[in-house]
């Protein structure tokens, strides 16, 4: 089984098109054995694409693979993976109700005799588990008693086990929480010192520098430039990767006239899972609420919005107290919310960016069919979305262009306060800033902002207060521009940080 | 912007279909030389038509209506019992028929909303249930008969400058139509096949999901007494009226493209399924094909149609002509905005 011998993987000008547009312009890629690679660019860059190439999902229209000097090409994902190459997808592949054994071995089942052989496949899953340090895991485990970090560590144990020396990792923190991310870097890390060849796929500014030996930039399909981590500085990473230098990373922070009366009150409010809560949010204010996952910070947005409503406390809505049930209630007294999975209920992908756009005008409010027709452009325009025409299905957008479809639904009723929950997740750095400048313009016209997001650079450098959350509770209250030490000090339950 | 017209996805197959099996009438049937050869096909396809409209309301919000063939009996049965060969009773038993189908779907509707049972479990009970309520009224045996005014709507016809003589039925089917068609334009259709889409999405705008449903089966059991009220009048009074109807209705929305599962297709689709289905019966009767064929000539269909779109994009980006959509990224520049 696994050896030590390093895999290198070259690919030289790949070039790939679909239905005659060009995806891939000529990409070159070199993994080393014991090296973790990253690949950045912003959605629609070819990140994806290059990934499927190397897996053997897509054949390239021109350009080679060389595994170990040997020219090779891959008529699928099996040859690939016969190469010692596996991709590890971004959604997980696993059979919930089996065990961790089955699932490995799923479909390649040792047999002796006539039956599947449990104990050798569970003996070699274990084998595998113990080579990667991973003793927290039993073979005979349930996929479905396991976390997500422990189902993506047998998402790669599946991939060892055919012999994989090249993994693949496309987005693998994007299903993760906050502390599972650090079982992760472990977990990379002692890939790498085992020698296998990791090609990294992510947003994630950090991720990328804690983690990668040697980064690809890409734009466009095209190779921009790579070099080892240690030569290049996030700024460096995000003008190769837009083609510009965006400067200054956020639009400008309210002024103390700019505030309004307050628009959103929460006075003492709880439910199950978050309590004593007093929040207020006034016109031309974006209020950050920081906290790690789990903390409490997406339950106070759904608590706002009606879904997990408060049991207790008050809610105020310009000066008024309102009883906010269900997000029906919520939406006509002008709240908004944008959940933080734009697929799993910001969306309805099949429907236009039209339909989409005006969802929640339909949806919500009465009579106001009349005013539906006219402005569905002016909206997009507003939020600067690119699609074909307001009749492409929104499935076919990149991720930053579906995220501003969700804040055009919203903004298309108006709102006076808006929730935003991880506003920039999983989009990239062009469309990230247009949120943030979008968020700011809508603050400016007096509208409410509660913003939440786990990336603190994100939330320090949109907000004008930063609200902490631990623990169900509110932990405290840091001015505008707050270091990252001071946030996360509350955050873990330590008190003000030196920082702050 | 400027107003173009535009196929729904997945409705041009259907209409192709359609096509074809028009022009095969034409060549197979002296009778079809002439309009008055369509507008009896349209006649005799519209109780199937307005029923695969019912359906869609249902399927494209994501559900199934099974009772609906039941539906139609009870109602044929109902009728011909209250009014019993009596003139004047004509104008309250229709209202009481139709009455009598949003019930049934008011039932369905709350069931499936409300006690969280899927609705082809709901609706299949519902046939049942129907089934043989009638049974036990009828002792298999319908009594009474319907009287001419109720016929009329199912047999008569008017008279309409230039297309001379048109069907009742197809009057109604059009309007029927009409509206459906509207509805599903304006903002609580959009809504509803959003829900078939994506329920939490529909939830989290601040839609009410529960009673857009409900929607969808008091529509498919309106319709479904419609539906009766015209087979009345084509048909004898008999048990079997319905039998077997739910099923083609929903080959036919599914032959039009509608997505099972809801979130997408037409509504003008499903309705041109329903006239191809009825197109294509006629065609195999006038090429003597045994009318025993028609349930395994429905039954492929239903498998071929629904094989069709969930081979999806794959099958159909290698037989587009043009680059629609690009699927996996965005790679050119597109214009900006």
């Amino acid at each position: 089984m696994t050896s030590g011998i390093a895999t290198n993987v070259r690919l030289t000008g790949i070039t790939k098109s679909f239905l005659g547009v060009p995806v891939l312009r000529g990409v070159d890629l070199e993994l080393r054995g014991g090296e973790v690679h990253a690949v950045m660019g912003e959605n629609g860059a070819g990140k994806s694409t290059l990934l499927k190439v190397l897996a053997g999902v897509h054949r390239p229209d021109g350009g080679t693979i060389e595994v170990d000097g040997a020219e090779v090409s891959f008529a699928g994902p099996a040859d690939a993976q016969r190469a010692g190459i596996a991709i590890i997808h971004q959604e997980f592949t696993l059979l919930p109700h089996r065990s961790v054994a089955e699932n490995v071995y799923l479909g390649r089942e040792p047999v002796r005799g006539m039956q599947v052989d449990r104990r050798r496949m569970v003996a070699d899953t274990r084998e595998l588990l113990d080579w990667l340090g991973e003793d927290g895991i039993d073979p005979t485990d349930a996929v479905s008693s396991l976390s997500v970090a422990q189902r993506q560590v047998v998402e790669i144990v599946k991939a060892l086990s055919t012999d994989a020396r090249v993994l693949g990792m496309d987005e693998p923190t994007a299903a993760l929480a906050d502390h599972e991310v650090e079982l992760l870097y472990d977990l990379v890390r002692r890939l790498r010192e085992r020698g296998i060849a990791i090609l990294y796929v992510s947003h994630r500014m950090r991720e990328v520098f804690d983690l990668s030996d040697r980064i690809t930039v890409l734009k466009d399909g095209r190779f921009v430039t790579c070099a080892p981590t240690g030569e290049l500085t996030s700024e460096d990473l995000v003008r190769h990767m837009v083609g510009r230098d965006l400067g200054e990373y956020y639009p400008d922070r309210a002024a103390p006239d700019d505030l309004g009366p307050v628009r959103l009150a929460v006075r003492g409010a709880g439910n199950d899972r978050v309590r004593d809560l007093n929040i207020e949010v006034r016109a031309g204010e974006i209020v950050g609420l920081a906290g790690l996952q789990g903390s409490g910070r997406s339950a106070v947005a759904r608590a706002v919005f009606g879904v997990e409503p408060f049991t207790r406390g008050v809610v105020e809505v310009d000066g008024v107290a309102q009883r906010v049930t269900r997000p029906r209630t919520a939406v006509r007294l002008g709240i908004a919310l944008v959940t933080e999975d734009r697929k799993g209920d910001g969306l309805a992908l099949r429907q236009s960016v039209r339909d989409n756009t005006l969802l929640v005008r339909r949806a919500a409010l009465s009579g106001a069919r009349s005013r539906a027709k006219s402005d569905v452009k002016a909206l997009l325009d507003m939020v600067t979305v690119v699609a074909r025409g307001e009749h492409q299905e929104v499935r076919f957008l990149s991720g930053g262009n579906q995220q501003k479809v969700v804040l055009a639904k919203w903004l298309a009723v108006e709102p006076k306060v808006l929730v935003v929950d991880e506003p920039t997740r999983g989009i990239d750095v062009g469309a990230k800033r247009a949120v943030h400048e979008l968020l700011r313009d809508l603050a400016k016209r007096g509208v409410a902002v509660l913003m939440i997001s786990s990336e603190l650079p994100e939330l320090i450098g949109m907000s004008d207060r930063i609200l902490v959350m631990h623990d169900g509770a509110p932990a405290g209250e840091l001015p505008a521009g707050a270091s990252e030490g001071a946030v996360m000090a509350l955050a873990t339950g330590h008190g003000v940080g030196d920082a702050a | 912007m400027t107003w173009r017209p535009r196929l729904a996805e997945g409705t041009a197959p259907v209409l192709v279909v359609l096509l074809l099996l028009l022009v095969g009438l034409a060549i197979a049937g002296p009778a079809y030389d002439e309009p008055s050869g369509y507008l009896a096909l349209l006649k005799r396809a519209a109780p199937l038509m307005i029923l695969a409209i019912g359906q869609y309301f249902v399927i494209v919000s994501g559900g199934f209506d099974l009772s609906v063939g039941a539906l139609v009996t009870a109602g044929v049965v109902i009728a011909a019992r209250l009014i019993n060969g009596s003139e004047s009773a004509t104008a309250w038993v229709i209202l009481f028929v139709l009455g009598f189908g949003l019930l049934v779907g008011l039932v369905n509707g709350l069931v499936t909303t409300k006690l969280l049972v899927p609705s082809f479990i709901v609706t299949l009970g519902m046939l049942l249930v129907l089934d043989g309520a009638i049974f036990l009224w009828t002792g298999g045996a319908p009594r009474g008969a319907l009287s001419a005014g109720f016929r009329m709507f199912g047999r008569g016809a008017v008279d309409v400058p230039v297309l001379g003589a048109v069907p009742w039925s197809v009057l109604i089917l059009l309007a029927i139509l009409a509206a459906a068609a509207l509805f599903m334009r304006g903002g609580t259709g959009r809504a509803l096949v959003a829900a078939g889409d994506n329920e939490a999405a529909v939830r989290l705008s601040g839609g009410r999901v529960d009673r857009l449903r409900l929607l969808a089966f008091v529509l498919s059991g309106l319709l479904a007494a419609v539906a009766s009220i015209l087979l009345g009048g084509f048909a004898s009074v008999s048990a079997q009226v319905g039998n077997g109807l739910e099923f083609r209705a929903i080959t036919a929305v599914v032959l039009g493209g509608v997505l099972l599962g809801g979130g997408r297709g037409s509504v003008v689709a499903a309705a041109a399924g329903a006239l191809s289905l009825e197109a294509l019966f006629t065609l195999l009767n006038l090429l003597g094909v045994s009318g025993a064929l028609e349930s395994a000539v429905q039954g492929v269909i239903i498998i071929a149609a629904v094989a069709y779109a969930a081979l999806g994009s794959g099958v159909r980006q290698r037989l587009r002509l043009w680059p629609k959509q690009r699927n996996p990224e965005r790679p050119a520049q597109p214009a900006s905005s």
